[in-house]
């Protein structure tokens, strides 16, 4: 493993980068430990100090803080205070971090004890509601996506160690099914979010046939009365609007609009 | 021009002795949820999945001229230094086996301004120069508007045209590459019955048109309603989602994107397709945006089309195929626009 990396024959420091998990199914992790074609050049680019599923030490000095998931606990508050004490770089790492994520699905219902007995049951959780992380500390960078794209963490590594702006698309999801050439899934009768979810995923779901929930969160334009208007002229009904919207988090204040007109 | 006529199984023929090439012809491509077949433009290895009789495809053939996304150099980075590799990406001539005159025309606006142009770019060229063409005629469907956009007849920019005459087809050739290769397959004379033949079919196609956009003064009219009201109605449906562009057999903006290997040894520029929609298209850097609105973005997709082109060239950027329309999910379409802004409804 090189200690120095050069670029154009420039020395180019390795950030000391750790990765946390708070409640989330830590798969963004895994999509990193999965890409083994490239694994070797990620891991020569970073010095990683603690990743759980990948290595067993366990460093407190980094630089970088990959954090997944939501905040659902008071000690993960304070977890995130002393992680973002050590980070220079805060990273919400994964739909669950910069939104909630499918964990925020319960904050729909409004008596949490019945939603903690029939969850848990007897067995006593500390459980609250969902939060993006964003809620608790400053967060420097969002990777989006549940889960995150492996491609692109790479790239906005590369880019992070190079001094390179990160900059996401702000265009929607229909932008890279178009490029892809697929069908429009409306035309195939099924509803997606490809029109106001921002792109970056090179339409992932909606290049297999499956429309978009929105995990990634709302475009920079996206029109959301439009998108109701689409829906609803295909056939598709308002719950099942709200239930895509929802099941992220990222819209949270567009389905806080609707469901508000009722 | 020379005509000539021949029968249809002789196509089967030319197909063969075309496919040395990489063709790419209209196929099915799946059927939509009213079981409307779909139909796109596909490499073709088999004569037989070729649909010479196809409506209209979804998407135009601009990928095999101007890919949404390209590469347009690479590098290899050394300790200090580096070293630059170009390809044009052109790997064997290409055949286009059944266009529609749309299409064709299209291709001949963007030769005017990405090869006849003080910057010509060598990348499209460079495809555009390697392709042999054959025209197929066609009939109208619904959205189909080329008539108004002077479209639905083309006089050059391919190799071949053909007019199905129920048996035989009729033949307009106008490369020596295509009057070559027809040598290999029999021909015979047109007749006068297959001129007359040729007549009615036209005007069977001149009597179908049943989209229409009025041009008259159109630059003009459009610079007199550039603070219109319906640009703000058309601007609130819009998604900003580059749909339009993207189906769009003429646009060609693009952005430029440089990105480095993670193992720091090399590097790639690479453009992509962009559309004048998108929230960022006339984001400069600093960060200010001189399109922030919706609206704004799409009228001036509009005026380039419809009145800065038609100024510089004095033809359309806009050839009537009417894809943009039936792809927008936001039902936005070129002649019901053009005929607000013309206050016609």
């Amino acid at each position: 493993m090189p200690a120095n990396l050069t670029y154009l024959g420039v020395e180019l420091a390795r950030p000391r980068v750790a990765f946390f998990e708070l409640s989330s199914c830590e798969g963004c992790q895994l999509q990193l430990l999965n890409n083994e074609a490239t694994l070797l050049d990620f891991l020569s680019l970073v010095e990683v100090v603690r990743f759980r599923e990948g290595m067993t030490e366990a460093g407190d000095d980094y630089a970088v803080a990959f954090v997944e998931g939501s905040v659902t606990r008071a000690d993960q508050e304070l977890q995130l205070a002393e992680i973002r004490k050590k980070a220079k770089v805060m990273v919400a790492f994964g739909s669950c971090a910069c939104f909630g994520g499918v964990n925020q699905l319960k904050n729909r219902f409004s008596d949490q004890e019945w939603v903690k007995r029939e969850v848990y049951g007897d067995f006593h959780v500390d459980t609250q509601l969902a939060r993006p992380i964003s809620d608790v500390v400053k967060v420097d960078l969002m990777i989006y996506g549940c889960p995150v794209k492996k491609e692109e963490v790479e790239r906005i590594v590369t880019d992070l160690l190079l001094g390179k702006a990160i900059n996401h698309p702000k265009y929607p999801v229909c932008m890279e099914c178009k490029a892809n050439e697929n069908i429009c899934l409306f035309d195939l009768g099924e509803p997606c979010l490809g029109p106001v979810t921002r792109a970056g995923c090179d339409a992932w779901c909606p290049s297999n046939r499956m429309g978009c929930w929105g995990c990634r969160g709302p475009a920079d334009a996206a029109n959301i009365p439009q998108m109701a208007r689409i829906m609803a002229e295909h056939g598709f009904s308002t719950e099942t609007l709200l239930d895509r919207l929802e099941c992220f988090g990222g819209f949270a204040a567009h389905v806080e609009e609707i469901r508000k007109k009722g | 021009m020379i005509f000539k006529v021949f029968a249809k199984d002789e196509l089967t023929r030319l197909f063969e002795v075309l496919s040395v090439n990489r063709v790419v012809g209209p196929v099915q491509k799946g059927l939509d949820r009213k079981n409307r077949p779909i139909y796109s433009f596909e490499v073709v290895d088999n004569f037989d999945d070729l649909r010479l009789d196809y409506p209209s495809t979804l998407y135009p053939a601009k990928r095999y001229f101007l890919p949404f996304e390209e590469t347009l150099s690479s590098f290899t980075l050394e300790s200090g230094s580096w070293e630059k590799h170009v390809d044009y990406n052109v790997y064997q001539p290409q055949v286009m086996f059944g266009m529609h005159a749309c299409d064709i025309n299209a291709l001949n606006k963007l030769d005017k301004v990405l090869i006849n142009s003080v910057h010509p770019t060598p990348y499209y060229a460079s495809k555009r120069r390697n392709m042999f063409i054959i025209g197929i005629e066609c009939m109208p469907q619904p959205h189909c508007f080329c008539r108004s956009m002077g479209a639905d007849t083309v006089q050059h920019g391919f190799d071949m045209f053909l007019t199905d005459l129920g048996d035989r087809y009729f033949a307009e050739i106008l490369s020596s590459t295509a009057y070559n290769y027809l040598l290999k397959i029999k021909t015979m004379e047109a007749s006068e019955t297959d001129h007359q033949e040729y007549r009615q079919v036209v005007r069977e196609k001149s009597s179908k048109f049943t989209t229409h956009v009025d041009t008259t003064d159109l630059t003009k009219i459009l610079d007199m309603e550039f603070q219109a009201d319906v640009w703000k109605q058309w601007g609130d449906k819009c998604l900003s989602c580059g749909t339009c562009a993207n189906v769009c057999p003429t646009c060609y903006c693009y952005g430029v994107q440089e990105t480095v290997d993670m193992n720091l040894q090399a590097a790639t520029k690479t453009k992509q397709l962009y559309s004048c929609n998108l929230i960022d298209f006339a984001e400069v850097a600093g960060g200010h945006n001189f399109r922030p609105e919706a609206h704004i973005r799409l009228k001036y997709r509009y005026y380039h089309k419809h009145r800065g082109f038609v100024e510089a060239f004095e033809e359309s950027l806009c050839v009537g195929c009417g894809r943009c329309g039936e792809s927008c999910l936001a039902n936005i379409n070129v002649p019901e626009v053009i005929a607000s802004v013309r206050y016609e409804e």
